[in-house]
């Protein structure tokens, strides 16, 4: 058995090599040794634990122990890329659920405690608590399970608003007597309640937000178990993890230009609908054979992925045809909005397993001032993200939202499906430009038929 | 010195360090990012563990430990494992 001190020194070389993992996901080319240190880190925080002298049983460790890794890897191999939000949504909900139950037994063992500790578990149940039902509404919603679409209801305002109070009374009843046991379950039932009538009515469009607020409570939740268990680990990784989650949070809804108290509160379900402006416009189609001769003759591509392009499973086919313009000579690049897929970077991740380099995948503020120059700019499954309405059309619900200037291209191809609005229901000028040509039809497949075109032309 | 000043200390430099270390991450790497501070958060293993494995209080704790362990450790081997599956498919440019 090993002093208490020396298991904190091991503490602290845990904490650095945590933070050598953060710093060194900021290049691709380190980030996987990143991991790698982070989870030595990790490691040699847990194999310190186990030889301190507060621990005395170890069967049920090794069940919870072997559970958990079993389940972990079976879970994290079996995910497919696409699911990645869902699968981050999962293992937040289960980080928060072990708070609380560190948290709970804690409590168990020893009621009353002093001031700090007692607020310190208050809030760690709470925000636990709403981690937990938040990250399961989120992972149903997003792996279909729930509906998509936020759910609303009648009077979900002054139920979310009593829930609330609930829980800020018994709150202050429990500091004054932490020792009565029913008000600690009453906040861990009103918690987990308020999670899940937090979520419900955020719709699919804003699961990103809602994925990185949800990381930040997780990061939140180990902080204030930290407090409750006097553990400075659980303190300083609960506030890396709390600062990643809020930085996430920042960069999404400024990518959507909208505050996050608007994200998580406003319904964006409520758009009012605008009314056509009476003119009826006409978009103008080209066959997959026209476009392969512009294609053929331009220098540089820009290629716009939405979500809709891992919908139609097209990463493959677009990766394709990236490479036969590239062997004609042009230069192609992918513009990635922040917003584009369902979590932070999420579209980076898809094509990276469709074999893109990352060195061709350009962020939108990088892109954005070489568009004019861009002979070609492809569309594919991505909608909102390049909408011109958004620089002025302050009657658009997306009016100054940052966008990926597609329509200062020469020529603009949009591959849709058809004519069907985008996850705001918005129309898209864009589709109406003198510039701009529509190849309708499946992503996947009008992808496939460019590339056979090209090489059946040579 | 009152050990709970410690720990506050402790709570705002780390949240300093966060945000210095995180604003540096590219884009390209934020899903990445996430899944891999998803998996440090589960450090509240640490705390699981000594639930766990205290001297027996009641049916009660040991429950609770038990799942929190499994839970904890879930967060910890999933978090890692899908963050090295993505950071390994990240590949640049082969020169030709």
């Amino acid at each position: 058995m090993i002093p208490d001190f020396f298991i904190n020194l091991v503490y602290i070389v845990s904490c650095m090599l945590f933070a050598f993992g953060l710093k060194m996901l900021g290049s691709p080319v380190s980030a996987r040794r990143g991991n790698l240190l982070s989870a030595l880190g990790m490691l040699l925080a847990v194999v310190a634990t186990l030889l301190s002298q507060k621990i005395i049983t170890f069967q049920w460790i090794l069940i919870g122990l072997i559970l958990g890794s079993v389940f972990g890897i079976l879970v994290a191999l079996k995910a497919a890329m696409t699911q990645m939000p869902e699968m981050v949504a999962l293992l937040h909900g289960c980080g928060g659920l072990a708070s609380v139950f560190v948290d709970w037994s804690a409590y168990h063992v020893k009621p009353v405690s002093d001031m700090v500790t007692t607020v310190a578990l208050y809030l760690s149940i709470l925000i636990g608590g709403i981690t937990f039902t938040g990250s399961i509404v989120a992972w149903g919603k997003l792996s279909e399970k729930l509906p998509g679409k936020s759910i609303l209801f009648a009077g979900q305002r002054i139920l979310n608003t009593l829930v609330f109070a609930g829980v800020v009374i018994v709150g202050g009843l429990f500091l004054h007597t932490p020792q009565t046991y029913s008000f600690f379950l009453i906040i861990l039932a009103l918690s987990l309640f308020l999670g899940i009538l937090l979520v419900i009515p955020i719709g699919g469009a804003d699961m990103p937000v809602v994925i990185s607020v949800l990381n930040s409570y997780s990061g939140l939740v180990a902080c204030t178990t930290g407090f409750v268990i006097h553990n400075n680990l659980l303190i300083v990784v609960g506030s890396l993890v709390g600062a990643n989650g809020i930085i996430l949070s920042r960069i999404m809804c400024k990518a959507m230009n909208r505050s996050l108290l608007n994200v998580l509160f406003g319904g964006f379900g409520a758009v009012v609908k605008k009314k056509t402006d009476g003119t009826k416009k006409e978009v103008k189609p080209i066959s997959v054979a026209d476009a392969q001769l512009i294609l053929e003759s331009a220098k540089s591509v820009v290629i716009i992925p939405g979500y809709g392009l891992a919908v139609a499973q097209a990463q493959h086919a677009v990766r394709e045809l990236s490479k036969i313009l590239e062997e004609n000579g042009c230069d192609v690049k992918f513009a990635i909005h922040p917003v584009a897929g369902r979590m932070p970077g999420h579209m980076n991740v898809l094509l990276a397993e469709a074999n893109i380099p990352y060195d061709q995948l350009v962020e939108m503020d990088a892109i954005n001032p070489l568009m004019e120059t861009v002979d070609v700019a492809i569309v594919i499954g991505a909608n909102d993200v390049v909408n011109p309405a958004s620089r002025y059309d302050k009657s658009s619900p997306i009016y100054g939202m940052p966008i990926i200037n597609a329509d200062k291209a020469r020529t603009v191809f949009v591959l849709k499906r058809s004519m069907a609005t985008g996850f705001a229901g918005i129309e898209n000028e864009l589709f109406y430009y003198d510039n701009t040509r529509m190849l309708f039809g499946d992503a996947k497949q009008t992808l496939q038929a460019l590339v056979a075109e090209f090489k059946s032309g040579h | 010195m009152d050990p709970l000043i410690y720990l506050l200390f402790i709570l705002a430099l780390s949240i300093f360090l966060g945000f210095a270390l995180i604003s540096k991450v590219p884009p390209l790497l934020h899903t990445p990012l996430m899944s891999e501070a998803n998996a440090i958060s589960g450090i509240t293993v640490v705390g699981a563990l000594i639930a766990a494995g205290s001297e027996i209080h009641s049916v009660l704790t040991i429950a609770l430990g038990t799942f929190a362990v499994a839970l904890a450790t879930f967060n910890v081997v999933g978090g890692y494992c899908v963050t090295e599956r993505m950071l390994k498919m990240f590949k640049k440019k082969e020169s030709k």
